[in-house]
């Protein structure tokens, strides 16, 4: 298939950025999204053009590294990652937008690429169970009931990728940080930190200058792990039990 | 030299295979002194480690915040490691080239990770565990090293649990387990099909409390391009920032490499993009040994490449073979056919045909091999890609009719989900193919027992060592390996080099630290200067087509020869003719790229001198030369029972790779009997 691709470039984070359109011929059904983008650049470069950057590394949909705006949907028209995501879902003719991800928090570094290092300081607040190495007891000491452990696992698929962001008109961070605090709350080993965690998470969010959340629904539409909007329920729920303790 | 093919059970000794002119064995290295200690401890076996424990000199709590540790990789070897040794207090400095420790490529992993806690009760130990290990790498492992693996996997699951890594549980909340990779003894704990995830994320958020602690800095978009050794020790690296392009000088009192495999020298493998060589490769060239490092791993399950933009390959868990079967059409007519228009009498179900009681199951090693041989027979199925169709079928007709869509979704849904996604083809209708890829490199630098390398004060883990598998990987076993090493074995063993510290102060503008930066500015102001004709990617794929044809499943002294011409004059057309575009000093991914394909061009040479070397089929890898009358593998423990350890024979600096030479490890077994493998 025949492709038009207006593509978002900026040569660096002072820089004036510019959509530019490019042709793309001979497009397989069969290439991955980004594997599209690689003949691209192939051919920038033969030309004597700078490629594309964009990030990506595992290619399999599961470290987070990959995110474009596609056409205004983040990581494109099906639940899945942009690496993930078939040129066969496009059709011959088809002209096709890519962006990055648009947030204060993400500052712009290159092109499709931006820095989500804020994500890394959330978890730093508090998205973790302190357990020193070699001080944990014998691992079926504790048993987890099996409906909690299966919603954490659930929580926990959550790759850190920032769609949710980028989908919302408020760029929140809410269901990352409810994947979060839903996946170590459901588990025993993570109460004793449970309502000091969702506080600390909280206020680093805000600080990181993530927007607040009107419950449009649009991050878990866009979630390529299918995190569930009731996330950010627990997350509140647990922060005014944070807040009813005087924490 | 002519070819001596071995009558079976009359091995061939190495010695007298080898021809050595001029000093030079095969015209192509040198011997070198043999590796005579390990740094094991004496004693039983099973009582080494406690030993080594308790003789590793302790360092005062007061002083550890002065002692400072450099790791580079933030995958389970490096993330556990740097979380650990920033709880116990020291200065570490963690490095990963992608924009988040999280994302390290152990977050891939599928399947599982072994312990051997015998929670089923049917019968595992650590012994057990230890003897499937060694067996399954075909016995080219250091047994004392594989014994401790053993020994502290079960510690690894205790930890997980308490950082809430959510393992699948049973209706009762213990945690459930299964066997794995044709063993006996269900041992393999796992999150659904994402177990690598969870067990990084584990690791990832110790991580950050140290980071929020004080203890660790994290260094994110950084790539390490050279090894700082002064005095003969390992004292730092020299890194580029990956969004600002500066060069940067990091000290410290010891240096950890856990940069992972290297599998991307064959340009298509179930790596990530950024996979490299280079902390490895530039450590070696400041005279690292690099052990084994032909040994790769190929895994017969994972989607076959569909077309010239393939950029990487996916593999899908192996647990499908367990209720999948696999065949090819008999005659080569009908590899066009609709396969649910071949009837069963024309098919042939070509593993459990050769391996009557393992059938389907046999070893990762040997599904891969009888693959290539069918689809070399032009056998294969699907497009074809050059002159020959490469896929089999992996069929799950049967399974369907014997269990239920419902059942067969349940257990295999993910998989076959995301089969679909990339092939666009439903596996409920239509017979999955598969074919296999690289998947993981069992090579690397060389450790003693401590993890650490010759080079004094430079430690390495995970699956940038020359590791704990020998010749052929066990399922569910790195995993494992990198959370002892990076949990458990490193910061003992690390705390005992550290006692010994301060070492003497380094400045900045120490000769040795000055020549290493230099180096690497050097070679990004080259890189960008060239401006030849050619992408970087077009020289990779042109690399890994010769490593995957010369130095892949099946390897042949003549096939070696011409694969390392056809390297050497790659590498030289690299430097005349590639083309980098762009600045330094901002983000340039076709850089990043360039400096990695320029190392894997040298130890692509390296890997098929090794192969060359080991005229024996074992593990991983086959020799065409060294088979038995009906075509299975025939390893020779007369000659190679050794571990390969390379010693770099260029200059640390120059453009030129030398004659390497080789350093023998011999391999004693003292709590386990050599036995040859046996799958019929
Ligand atoms: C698809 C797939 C599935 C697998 N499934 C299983 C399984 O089910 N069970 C199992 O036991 N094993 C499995 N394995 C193998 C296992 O996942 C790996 O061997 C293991 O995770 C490697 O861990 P590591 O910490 O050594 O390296 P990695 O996780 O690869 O980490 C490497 C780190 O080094 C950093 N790095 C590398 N080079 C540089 C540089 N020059 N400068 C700075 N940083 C650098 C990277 O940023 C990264 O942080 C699988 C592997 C793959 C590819
Ligand atoms: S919640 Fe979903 S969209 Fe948001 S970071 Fe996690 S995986 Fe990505
Ligand atoms: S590149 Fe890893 S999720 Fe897309």
């Amino acid at each position: 298939m025949n492709l038009t691709l207006n593509i978002w470039r900026q040569d660096g984070p002072e820089a004036p950025g510019r959509m530019v359109t490019y042709q793309l011929a001979d497009v397989s059904g069969d290439m991955s999204f980004l594997e599209m983008l690689d003949v691209l650049n192939e051919s920038l470069i033969t030309k004597g053009e700078e490629p594309i950057a964009f990030d990506s590394d595992c290619r399999e949909g599961i470290c987070g590294m990959c995110g474009l705006m596609i056409s205004g949907n983040a990581h494109g028209p099906v639940t899945t990652t942009t690496c993930q995501l078939h040129m066969r879902e496009f059709h011959d003719g088809d002209s096709i937008t890519i962006e990055p991800w648009r947030a204060d928090a993400f500052p712009m570094i290159k092109d499709l690429v931006v820095d989500r290092s804020s994500f890394d300081r959330i978890i730093q607040a508090g998205g973790f169970i302190s357990a020193n190495t070699g001080s944990a007891p014998e691992a079926h000491s504790v048993p987890v009931e099996k409906r909690k452990a299966d919603r954490a696992f659930e929580a926990a698929a959550c790759i850190g990728c920032g769609a949710c962001v980028a989908a919302c008109p408020n760029a929140s961070a809410m269901l990352f940080m409810g994947a979060k605090v839903t996946h170590l709350g459901e588990l025993p080993q993570g109460q004793p930190e449970r309502y000091a965690r969702v506080v600390k998470m909280v206020a680093q969010h805000d600080h990181e200058g993530f927007g607040g959340c009107t419950n449009t629904g649009a991050c878990a539409d866009a979630c390529p792990k299918e995190i569930p909007l009731d996330v950010i329920n627990t997350l509140n729920r647990d922060l005014r039990g944070a807040l009813g303790r005087g924490r | 030299m002519s070819e001596t093919i071995p009558t079976p059970g009359t091995p061939l000794a190495a010695d007298a295979a080898a021809s050595v002119d001029g000093g030079l064995v095969h015209g192509l290295y040198r011997d070198g002194d043999k590796i005579a200690d390990t740094a094991a401890p004496a004693g039983p076996i099973d009582k080494k480690w406690t030993t080594r424990k308790f003789e590793a000199h302790l360092v005062n709590p007061a002083n550890r915040r002065k002692l400072s540790v450099i790791i580079v990789g933030t995958g389970l070897a490096g993330g556990a490691a740097a979380a650990t040794l920033g709880e116990a207090g020291y200065h570490v400095k963690s490095f990963c080239y992608q924009d988040s420790p999280r994302r390290a490529h152990s977050i891939a992993a599928q399947g599982g990770i072994n312990a051997a806690k015998n929670y089923k009760e049917d019968g595992d130990s650590t012994h057990r565990l230890f003897y499937d290990t060694v067996k399954g790498g075909d016995y080219r492992s250091r047994e004392t090293n594989v014994y401790r693996l053993a020994e502290v996997s079960a510690n690894i699951i205790d930890q997980c649990v308490a950082q809430g890594v959510p393992f699948a549980r049973e209706y009762g909340g213990l945690l459930d387990n299964r066997s794995f990779g044709g063993v006996q003894v269900s041992r393999t704990f796992y999150a659904r099909g994402q177990t690598g995830q969870q067990l990084l994320i584990g690791a990832y958020q110790a991580l950050e409390r140290q980071v929020a602690a004080g203890t660790v800095t994290s260094y994110t978009r950084h790539e390490m391009l050279e090894l700082v050794v002064v005095d003969g020790r390992a004292r730092g690296i020299i890194a580029r920032d990956m969004v600002t392009g500066e060069i940067q000088t990091h000290l410290a009192d010891v240096v950890v490499l856990a940069t992972g495999g290297y599998g991307n020298v064959f340009f298509l493998s179930t790596n990530a993009m950024g996979s490299n060589v280079t902390a490895g490769w530039r450590a070696h060239r400041k005279g690292a040994y690099f052990g084994n490092p032909c040994y790769t791993q190929i895994h017969p399950t994972c989607i076959p490449v569909s077309g010239d933009h393939q950029s990487k390959l996916t593999l899908m868990s192996e647990s499908l073979r367990n209720d999948g079967r696999i065949w090819v059409p008999k005659r080569r007519e009908d590899c066009e056919k609709d396969p649910r228009d071949i009837p069963e009498e024309d098919r042939d179900y070509y593993l459990e045909r050769i391996y009557p009681s393992f059938g389907n199951l046999v070893p990762r090693d040997i599904a891969s091999r009888q693959a290539k041989n069918v689809c070399d027979e032009g056998r294969g199925v699907g497009p074809k890609v050059g002159d020959f169709r490469r896929g089999v079928y992996l069929d799950f007709t049967d399974a369907l009719k014997r269990m239920s869509a419902e059942a067969v979704g349940e257990k295999y849904g993910n998989l076959l989900d995301m089969y679909h996604r990339i092939t666009g083809d439903n596996p409920y209708e239509v017979p999955m193919r598969i074919y296999p890829a690289v998947h993981y490199t069992m090579g690397g630098l060389w450790v003693d027992y401590d993890l650490q390398s010759n080079v004094p004060g430079l430690f390495v883990t995970g699956e940038a060592n020359f590791s704990d598998h020998g010749a052929n990987r066990l399922g569910a076993s790195a995993l494992m390996q990198g959370l002892a090493d990076g949990y458990f074995v490193l910061p003992n063993t690390i705390r005992d080099y550290l006692s010994h510290a301060p070492y003497p102060a380094v400045s900045e503008d120490h000769p040795a630290v000055v020549e290493a930066r230099d180096a690497v500015q050097r070679r990004v102001d080259t890189l960008l200067s060239i401006n030849g004709e050619r992408t970087v990617d077009s020289f990779h794929k042109e690399l890994g087509h010769i490593m995957w044809e010369y130095c892949g499943m099946e390897r042949s002294e003549e096939g070696l020869r011409k694969g390392i011409d056809l390297i050497r004059s790659l590498r030289a057309e690299f430097w005349r003719n590639v083309r980098v575009l762009g600045a330094a000093d901002t983000l340039n991914q076709s850089l990043e790229k360039a400096g990695r394909v320029a190392d894997f061009l040298e130890l692509g040479e390296l890997m098929c001198i090794d192969a060359l070397h080991r005229r024996e089929s074992c593990g991983g890898h086959f020799r065409a030369e060294s088979q038995t009358e009906d075509g299975e593998a025939l390893r020779h423990d007369d000659g190679y029972l050794y571990v390969a350890a390379w010693e770099f024979g260029g200059s640390p600096d120059g453009g030129d790779t030398g004659i390497p030479i080789l350093h023998k490890e011999d391999l004693v077994y003292q709590a386990i009997e050599l036995k040859q493998r046996s799958y019929k």
